[in-house]
């Protein structure tokens, strides 16, 4: 086609800065300035760090069990005491963070990859898919996931992968129905249509021109669910259904030795507790740093 | 409003076909060879036969499925394995237990959560709402084991207040039962206040800045009167609602606190049979977790509908 | 002389953005006299709600007064304490804004909602009811008691409103803030609301500041005007004089972007005015308006104008406005036209229907639309909300699929239900712009990547070629080049909307819909798009189907024009055989419902009720509930087909053309307006 010139036309001036990356470089001002994300940044990066070093930073061999010395409260010499084997409680708590947190973010990764996709078709699609897929949802959701995972870990047995699965299958449905919400906003709006009005197939549609809008809640949803992935974790192997029984584990730990609080004897079920606590609540100060960066 | 309640009854009902399908996935057909699940890779192969004979697990899936479920909805759960008594017997008790527990632990919980949250959406961003949505949320997202164990470490432990073994000894008046009780209930407060307050911040907070909150203030309404009558009136019923849903959320919280605090209840019956591999215990248990997860759901959402004029008149016509 | 109602002395406000104060108002002075009705007239952005919310002591968090004074009845209201300004609130100042549906508390019930107003003034419950009762029997509801009991959901977007102002009117206050109240509403609908509020402000004597980004509302509704630019009111004066003989330039320019008066696109071309509105807080020495202005000179960049009284009560804040009128036209005013294409129709609609399943009721969108549209030419689609024009667009482009037995064609060729299911051809040749450029155009993607990829998909092309060609799409929308590397968030509306226009040629389409293109847009960028999009038709040959509810619009670029109501055509013909008598009652009503800035008001009619709903049409003709012309029991018991009246006009009406000429030169029956509920 001839493009008609006109001197007088208006010229296209950008008034406005790139609002897009003014809006990204925001939100990382804003999260490097909030106090919650910092901390929880500061929380969560070291028990990476005892995750990938453990056995280099522990003082002590967490495996050798001190038969002489069993149940011995904190000292210089055991600054977190010993256990009931006699075994070092500050190392065991700086080596048991491997073993939640290879599980949990692989666990998220899958839940997060299924989930996302199933929204994405479910909400896009419609129709009667999705209401069949919503109802499995709903049958899923039904059941804590405590118990769903407690089922299928006693019906296949404990194990690293079985872990994996089963947290990661757990949480496809929830994140199905957030990513479905999201991708249901987005279904309505124009571009989708004036995709469809040149020939895209639906694929294209879906993760080339839907998914890149549908990040921030995924994201979000990620950072939430890795928190819960972790409390899952902790949770059965307090329970005993932990992945790995012969390696540190902190909800193993603790499920050993409570029975000695009665008794006096804190120290070995207090110092992995904390340890949960501060991992799972600095996740979760991250999760909400970001979610509140995508919000304002 | 009849076909309205009849769709979601139909809905639910599907949603309980699948539930048991699932249920049923998990327990029988996910194993593998059941028998063989419960006595071990050493048992003798007649045994396991044996026993796979006695739970009907050598008949066709779809055979079993049907045996297992017209069974149940004729009251008849079959007998433990690992108690040797009818499962019925087990689960009655076990859910008045856990009924009691959850009861206590709501009415604590649902005042002081909504509480929290409407005082945090009033004062929103300022420091009053950050500590508490930053505690109620740092709380909420910790283990029930973690929190049950600082509660009994501290007033248990240290501070000797409350027992910590939630079974009140048999005969004990109602103040003694509660006093026993009080630890897993708190232990299920702190579980569930953050998430609770979130809720009812996030509703507030929509209500707070709709145009019609601005109609009242335009008015010249004193804005406490706004708040009670314009804000929280429209603010409150979804929340409740969603608190209503939340009652799964307490169940799964259950499994641990009842085995923590050696509580007789759903959840510690649920971990005893998953611990002994008692699979038809187990699967008729976490049918039960879901069926009452269900019906408060279905409630709740009637109850709300019936309370919201628009859902109400929008399903009358 | 008594003191005005309301006066605003030099008022700043700034709102508070990422750490900085920028300047909304800019010293803004106005004053209302009492029973006087003041209009606050400007586009988009230019803080005309901020002086409402300024005037109410309700502007948002971060929003603040740095200046100036606002006085009420005398009263500073900004040394008011927060118990002296809700007394205020409560008695004296009442404001209706846009969408009612939202201003209204959804769990109250109407009636206690009316009644808490009297409540507040310490009236007791049972007065207060009944007092409600009045009021809203003022603003001609005329069942009071059965509407005191509904929820506001159940009322129609009308009748919301005036429970609104019934609300606002409660306390008879001294000044009645009106913002955009009938934005959003339909042609019919806005035109009853109009009218009640001048009624009721004559009975009781209430100040109104009228805000509207409509000129010809301001111009019905307003005694005097104010025209606010860039937070400044640039010029002031009795609102016929304003509009007559403006003598600010940004004036000039606004009048002149506007199609009005029957003008049509081969007539001339719309003026614009060029560059864009300040940013807000930006820091401007001279004039506001400098930037855009062709009349400025060196003075206009470095010092502010004074506000120059101009007698009469005009004033005007420019250097020059006495050559104000001599503005140069920034787009020149002669076009080539295309002759209107004949032969054999491009797109051939046969019995279109669409019927959508709703909480088990059956809602026909569409019923039996039967089009031809010729090459070349601009069929114009006029409608209110639910007269199916959206469907019917969605239903031509495949999106939603029509009912069995509706038959589309496209050159001869039928079309497929659903667009998945369409050649490659007929995809390219049938394209779209829609209303909205924000959800039009993916926000993560760059105008490069936007343009690229439908050049890549409706043409094939790749690499180096397509670089090449989506330049030239570029250049053809009047986009800039040095733009296409960013994302759509950063274009201003009339920018973002160019791209999707843009976008719509990349196939060399045959024929392109245009979904309500320039309703999302401010009347300066509007006249630029329907240029654009006139000069484009011509350049390639296309086709329009041109979607719009606003009459002056469609009549500027329309051939043809189909009038929809409730699904159905009703009128068709050339556009000045519908725009003059004989019309169709509906297409008639609809006329005389849009104000205009002549003044000029044709015989006013005003139509009964509601437009009712599609999930239940009336009987007979659809339109014979509303119908002031109504014939007799024919209309009530049998549907009239569509038929053609004259060559090349056709009408779905019982009352013969020469019976229809006669009525429509006398006024209508007095008495045809009463008052219904919903």
């Amino acid at each position: 086609m001839s493009a008609v010139q006109d001197p007088a036309a208006p010229i296209a001036i950008p008034t406005q800065p790139d609002q897009a990356a003014i809006a990204r470089r925001e939100r990382l001002r804003f999260l490097r300035r909030s106090p919650t994300f910092v901390i929880g940044c500061v929380l969560v990066g070291m028990w990476v760090i005892c995750a990938i070093f453990g056995n280099a930073i522990a003082p002590k061999n967490p495996e050798f069990p001190d038969v002489l010395n069993k149940l011995v409260a904190p000292s210089a010499d055991h600054l977190f005491g010993t256990d009931r084997l006699g075994r070092d409680v500050l190392s065991r708590v700086i080596v048991g963070a491997r073993a939640v947190l290879v599980i949990a973010p692989l666990a998220t990764l899958l839940g997060t990859l299924l989930g996302t996709t199933i929204g994405l078709v479910t909400g896009y699609f419609r129709g009667f898919v999705d209401e069949v897929i919503m109802r499995i949802v709903d049958a899923v959701l039904a059941i804590p996931i405590i118990i769903i995972a407690l089922l299928a870990v006693v019906a296949l047995g404990p194990s690293r992968v079985t872990l994996i699965l089963v947290i990661g299958l757990v949480f496809t449905p929830i994140i199905a129905k957030t990513v479905r919400a999201a991708v249901l906003g987005e279904a309505r709006l124009e571009y989708v249509q004036a995709a469809r009005l040149r020939n895209e197939r639906a694929p294209y549609v879906l993760f080339g021109e839907i998914l890149p809008n549908v990040m921030g809640p995924v994201v979000v949803e990620f950072t939430v669910r890795l928190g819960y992935a972790i409390f899952t974790v902790a949770t059965l192997s307090f329970l005993g259904f932990g992945a790995d029984p012969s390696i540190p584990d902190w909800g193993q730990d603790i499920s050993q030795h409570y029975q000695f609080i009665s008794g006096g004897v804190w120290w070995p079920v207090l110092f992995p507790a904390l340890a949960i606590a501060t991992l799972i609540v600095g996740i979760n100060l991250i999760a909400d740093a970001i979610a509140q960066s995508f919000e304002r | 409003m009849g076909r309205f309640l009849l769709k979601r009854l139909g809905l639910a009902s599907i949603t309980l076909f699948l539930l048991t399908i699932i249920v049923f996935f998990g327990a029988q057909v996910l194993p593998g060879n059941v028998g063989r699940r419960i006595l071990g890779p050493f048992a003798d192969q007649a045994a396991v036969d044996n026993l796979n004979h006695q739970l009907g697990t050598d008949q066709p899936l779809l055979t079993q499925y049907w045996n297992w479920i017209s069974d149940f909805f004729r009251g008849d759960l079959g007998d433990s394995l690992a108690y040797h008594v009818p499962v019925s017997t087990l689960i009655g008790n076990a859910l008045e237990h856990s009924l009691k527990l959850a009861a206590f632990a709501f009415v604590l919980v649902v005042p002081l959560a909504i509480f929290g949250g409407v005082v945090a959406a009033l004062k929103r961003d300022r420091p009053t709402d950050r500590v508490i949505t930053l505690t109620g949320l740092s709380l909420t997202v910790v283990p029930e084991f973690v929190t049950g164990i600082m509660l009994i470490l501290i007033f248990g432990l240290w501070l000797g207040l409350f027992p910590v073994s939630a079974d009140a000894p048999d005969g004990s008046s109602i103040l003694t039962q509660l006093k026993y009780l009080f630890l897993p209930a708190l232990t299920l407060v702190i579980l569930l206040f953050g998430y609770i307050a979130r809720i009812t911040r996030a509703g507030t907070i929509e209500s707070l800045d709709a145009d019609y909150t601005r109609t009242a203030f335009l008015k010249g309404l004193p804005r406490r009167m706004v708040i009670r009558r314009h804000v929280l009136r429209n603010s409150l019923l979804p929340t409740i609602a969603v608190v209503a849903t939340q009652t799964g959320y307490l169940l799964g919280g259950l499994v641990v606190i009842e085995t923590l605090f050696n509580y007789p209840g759903m959840g510690r019956l649920i971990f005893t049979a998953a611990t002994q591999k008692d699979f038809p215990l187990l699967e008729s248990a976490v049918l039960i977790v879901g069926i009452v997860f269900l019906v408060t759901t279905l409630l709740a959402d009637v109850a709300y509908s019936l309370l919201n004029p628009r859902i109400r008149y929008a399903a009358a016509e | 002389m008594t003191d005005p109602a309301i006066e605003l002395k030099d008022l700043e406000v700034v709102y508070r953005v990422r750490g900085t104060d920028r300047s909304v108002l800019r010293g803004v002075s106005l004053s209302i006299q009492p029973g006087e009705s003041f209009g606050l007239v400007g586009e988009s952005g230019c803080g005309k709600t901020t002086a409402a919310f300024a005037i109410m002591r309700y502007l948002p968090r971060n929003g603040r007064v740095m200046d100036g004074s606002i006085t009420v009845n005398g009263q500073d209201l900004l040394a008011m304490g927060g118990a002296e300004v809700r007394r205020l609130r409560a008695t004296t100042l009442s404001m209706v804004y846009q969408d009612p549906a939202a201003a209204l508390n959804p769990s109250i019930r109407i009636g206690p909602q009316v009644a808490e107003a009297y409540e507040l003034m310490g009236v007791d419950r049972g007065a207060a009811s009944e007092r409600a009762r009045e009021i809203l029997a003022k603003v001609q509801i005329s069942d009071p008691p059965r509407v005191m009991r509904r929820y506001p959901h159940q009322l129609s977007g009308g009748m919301q409103q005036r429970v609104v102002i019934a609300m606002a009117l409660a306390k008879d206050p001294t000044l009645l803030i009106l913002d955009e109240p009938t934005t959003g509403l339909d042609a019919t609908v806005e035109a009853e609301v109009l009218d009640l509020v001048q009624a009721l402000r004559q009975e009781f004597g209430t100040s109104v500041l009228f805000i509207s980004h409509n000129l010809a509302v301001i111009a019905k509704m307003c005694e005097r005007v104010g025209v606010l630019y860039a937070g400044r009111v640039v010029e002031e004066g009795p609102a016929d004089q304003v509009f007559q003989d403006p003598r600010h330039p940004y004036t000039v320019g606004l009048l002149r972007c506007i199609p009005r008066g029957g003008v049509r696109k081969d007539e001339m071309a719309l003026d614009t005015i060029p560059g864009f509105l300040p940013r807000l807080g930006a820091e401007i020495p001279g004039c506001v308006f400098e930037p855009r202005c062709g009349l400025a000179e060196e003075i206009c960049g470095t010092e502010e104008p004074p506000l120059y009284p101009l007698g009469n009560g005009r004033a005007s804040r420019c250097y020059f406005h006495e050559r104000a009128h001599l503005l140069p036209r920034n787009a020149p005013a002669q076009i080539a036209t295309a002759r209107q294409g004949n032969g054999s129709p491009l797109l051939k609609i046969d019995n279109a229907a669409k019927t959508f399943r709703q909480d088990g009721q059956d809602v026909r969108a569409l019923v039996d639309v039967s089009l031809d549209i010729k090459p070349g030419e601009v069929l114009g689609l006029v409608g209110e909300s639910g007269s199916g024009k959206t469907t019917f667009a969605r239903v031509l482009l495949g999106l939603t699929a029509p009912d069995p037995g509706s038959e589309l064609e496209l050159e001869g060729k039928p079309l497929a239900p659903k667009v998945e299911k369409r050649p490659e051809e007929q995809i390219r040749a049938l394209q779209v712009v829609f209303q909205n450029p924000d959800g039009a155009l993916n926000r993560r993607f760059s105008v490069r990547r936007i343009l690229g990829r439908a050049l890549t998909k409706l043409r094939g092309l790749r690499g180096t070629a397509r670089d090449e060609r989506t330049r030239e799409l570029a250049s053809a929308v009047r986009f800039d080049e040095s733009l296409l590397a960013v994302r759509p968030a950063q274009l201003s509306g009339g920018l973002k909307q160019r791209v999707a226009i843009a976008r719509a040629f990349a196939g060399d389409p045959r024929v392109v819909l245009c979904d309500e293109p320039t309703s999302a847009l401010d009347v300066s960028v509007q006249a630029a798009i329907l240029n654009l999009l006139a000069e484009l038709q011509v350049g390639e040959g296309v086709t329009y189907l041109f979607i719009s509810h606003d009459l002056g619009v469609v009549r500027y670029i329309s051939d043809r024009i189909a009038v929809l109501y409730l699904g159905r055509v009703m009128e068709l013909g050339d556009a000045e055989t519908v725009f003059g008598p004989p019309h169709h009652p509906y297409t008639e009503a609809l006329l005389s419902a849009v104000p205009t800035l002549e003044g000029t008001e044709r015989a006013r009619i005003r139509l009964e009720g509601e437009i009712p709903s599609a999930s239940d049409p009336p009987s007979g003709c659809v339109f014979h509930t509303r119908c002031p012309r109504k014939w007799g029991a024919i209309c009530e018991q049998e549907e009239p087909p569509l038929k053609e009246v004259e060559p090349g006009h056709f009408m779905r009406c019982h009352i013969p053309l020469e019976e229809l000429r006669r009525l429509q030169e006398t006024p209508p029956p007095a008495s045809a307006y009463s008052k219904t509920t919903s």
